[in-house]
């Protein structure tokens, strides 16, 4: 296995000259009276990897469900292509769902298992035999044709379930937290070998986790769902420097929020002052631990923030350390500096103005 | 983990239940499908293989048994026919009334055995509901004779019986199939047919054969629905049991008779057990 570097790569420029695949035009969706998606609207595009972040419960699966047809929108359309999808019975669409426990058929070998879709279709047995043989090389499984699910590991059954997706060659592929039962080092790994297999075979890929970190090193945009409703739909590097919410800065790595105060062009919040083209009022700005640093003599650009603190915290993380610095007034910042080198006790900070995002708030949905 | 004595406080009571009421009998059962009657009517304990050799002999024993056997595949037969697709229909399409609709199907079973065969009787027979009622429609002249005292009165009434026996087990299975499996199939492209075919009814397999089991042991050893309702063409084999241990007295013929029944049944036993261990994916 190749070892790719985890960073999500963005394809700027790339989403212009692409087609749209699947357009979901205002989905709703009520069980009882519990309203669990409300006015969806998103777009994929041909080749796409697409993921649907959200935390349980943000009715993300629910979603997933409705394109693959095991679910009914109480409102909206999903349309493929130039056809309504959403009146299309499970079986007649050219979706295919990886399961999250897989759904592997028990009483078929793996073989049987990847042959299925080609069988129900009735192709002809040599095409079905080469093609299977295809899939199970492209997942690495060729040697395990003739096992029972039951007699594979969780992560052999995961690769299965993929092929059995991949062989019908569908236009879009559902991922359903495929990866969620794997322990985390098959689950990195797996995590770069799908994001190639998606490159290789060019089909949008529709991925589901609560995992951000996932999110961030695979998809080319995300939709962060919150409460059944879509809260930013953007690139990992998009989503992650701008966040639109500060849900979004939350849920999406660290972030330090600040309510801020504008006036006359000035913020202010607590013992921070920066200059900002803003209307007067209140403000919420999200900024980064990696933004802020411990300031030293020589670095003193000019247009920097200023702030002096005592050391609350301090979490060492490898690669980095995070510290939580009271800053009086009641602001807590927390910092990601590279290694500080020992303990620290008083400290100087800093950031620029300019990576103090302005977020709106995200006000309390039941 | 435990102590000696513990497990043994445990065990030993249902192992002398089991000797002492089933292990003993059949043990004893076995001795005397050896032994004779004398002709003053007193058991002789002499060795001898002559009630074997009288049951194949002797057309009526063996000719019951396989009719018997014949009237207990049609009531299986019927039973899963019956069974399954009510099984199916509550496990996958009946929703919120699930359960109300199981406890409809388990319910008889609350009802004497005899009720129900009593019942029959009274719907079968020359004025009986059935025949009054076709009567009535004038769709015949004369009361239908064949319906009661006939095998197919022993067939409907141990169907009817039989049914939720053959119903539980299959119902059990299917409950047991999880349904991203049925999700999956219709997910690859397979339409609901298929989707039974190929997935919900291989994996439904061991309830089947349990069921099939229960329906066709449990009819095979009934005598109380061919007494009541067979009339002479619809005896079965336990029949002549009871009467060979009764009227007739003579209990070594009956215990020979009883052996080779429990030797078929606990053979078909093992053979249904394979056939779901076979069949079983867990």
């Amino acid at each position: 296995m190749t070892t790719t570097p985890q960073i999500a790569v963005t394809n700027a420029g790339d989403d212009v000259s692409r087609t749209t695949l699947l357009s979901i035009r205002n989905v709703a969706k009520r069980f009882g009276r519990n309203l669990v998606l409300r006015d969806i609207s998103l777009e994929v595009k041909e080749g796409e990897f697409l993921t649907i972040l959200g935390e349980s419960g943000s009715g993300k699966t629910t979603l997933l469900r409705i394109i693959a047809g095991f679910e009914t929108a109480s409102a909206g359309e999903v349309w493929m292509g130039d056809a309504r999808l959403d009146r299309q019975p499970p079986y007649r669409r050219r979706v295919n769902t990886v399961f999250q426990s897989y759904a592997l058929f028990p009483h078929l070998t793996v073989e049987q298992n990847v042959a299925y879709g080609l069988r129900v279709a009735k192709r002809p047995e040599a095409e079905i035999a080469a093609r299977v043989s295809e899939a199970l090389k492209k997942v690495k499984m060729s040697a395990h044709a003739k096992s029972k699910p039951s007699k594979i590991s969780g992560g052999q059954q995961q690769r299965i379930a993929l092929a059995r997706a991949l062989v019908n060659r569908p236009q879009l592929l559902l991922l359903d937290e495929p990866l969620s039962a794997l322990d985390a080092n098959l689950r990195r790994q797996m995590q770069v070998e799908l994001k190639s297999l998606q490159r290789e075979v060019g089909i949008s890929f529709i991925f589901v986790t609560h995992d951000q970190e996932e999110a961030m090193v695979m998809s080319d945009r995300i939709a962060l769902l919150r409460s059944g409703e879509l809260e930013q739909v953007a690139t990992p590097r998009e989503i992650y420097g701008h966040p639109a919410t500060a849900y979004v800065a939350q849920f999406i790595g660290h972030t330090n929020l600040l309510k801020g105060e504008v006036r006359a062009g000035v913020v202010r919040c607590g013992p921070l002052m920066w200059t900002a083209a803003l209307p007067d009022g209140a403000a919420l700005f999200s900024l980064r631990p990696e933004n802020i640093r411990l300031a030293s003599e020589k670095t003193t650009a000019p247009d920097t923030v200023r702030v002096r603190g005592k050391v609350r915290q301090q979490a060492f993380h490898g690669a980095t350390e995070l510290i939580r610095v009271e800053c009086g007034d009641g602001l807590v910042m927390v910092v990601r500096t590279p290694g500080s080198g020992g303990a620290l006790d008083e400290v100087e900070l800093e950031f620029s103005p300019a990576d103090a995002v302005l977020v709106r708030e995200s006000p309390e949905r039941i | 983990m435990f102590s000696r004595a513990y497990k043994a406080a445990v065990t030993l009571p249902p192992l002398l239940w089991v000797t002492v009421f089933l292990l003993m009998p059949y043990l004893l059962m076995f001795c005397y499908s050896f032994w004779s009657v004398s002709a003053s009517q007193a058991i002789v304990h002499s060795w001898n293989l002559d009630n074997y050799r009288q049951l194949l002999r002797v057309n009526i024993y063996w000719q019951t048994l396989l009719r018997s056997m014949w009237i207990a595949a049609r009531v299986t037969t019927f039973s899963l026919l019956l069974g399954y697709p009510l099984a199916y229909f509550l496990s996958f399409y009946a929703g919120k009334k699930k359960d109300l609709l199981y406890q409809l199907v388990i319910i008889p079973l609350w009802v004497s055995y005899l009720v129900r065969a009593y019942a029959w009787k009274t719907i079968l027979g020359s004025d009986g509901v059935l025949n009054t009622l076709l009567q009535y429609m004038h769709l015949t002249k004369h009361p239908l004779e064949f319906l009661l005292y006939s095998p197919f009165a022993v067939v409907l009434t141990l169907t009817h019986i039989y049914t939720p026996f053959a119903f539980l087990p299959i119902y059990a299975a299917l409950e047991h199939i999880p349904r991203n499996l049925v999700e999956a199939s219709h997910d690859l492209g397979a339409t609901p047919g298929q989707t039974f075919w190929r997935v919900i009814f291989p994996l439904s397999i061991p309830g089947v054969v349990a069921g099939a089991t229960f329906a066709f042991v449990l009819s095979l050893g009934d005598f109380l629905a061919p007494l009541l309702l067979g009339g002479p063409s619809g005896i079965m084999i336990s029949n002549i049991v009871v009467s060979l241990f009764g009227a007739a007295y003579n209990w070594p013929l009956g215990a020979a008779i009883s052996f080779c029944m429990l030797l078929l049944v606990v053979s078909l036993l093992v053979f249904s057990e394979r056939l779901e261990k076979k069949w079983s994916f867990s």
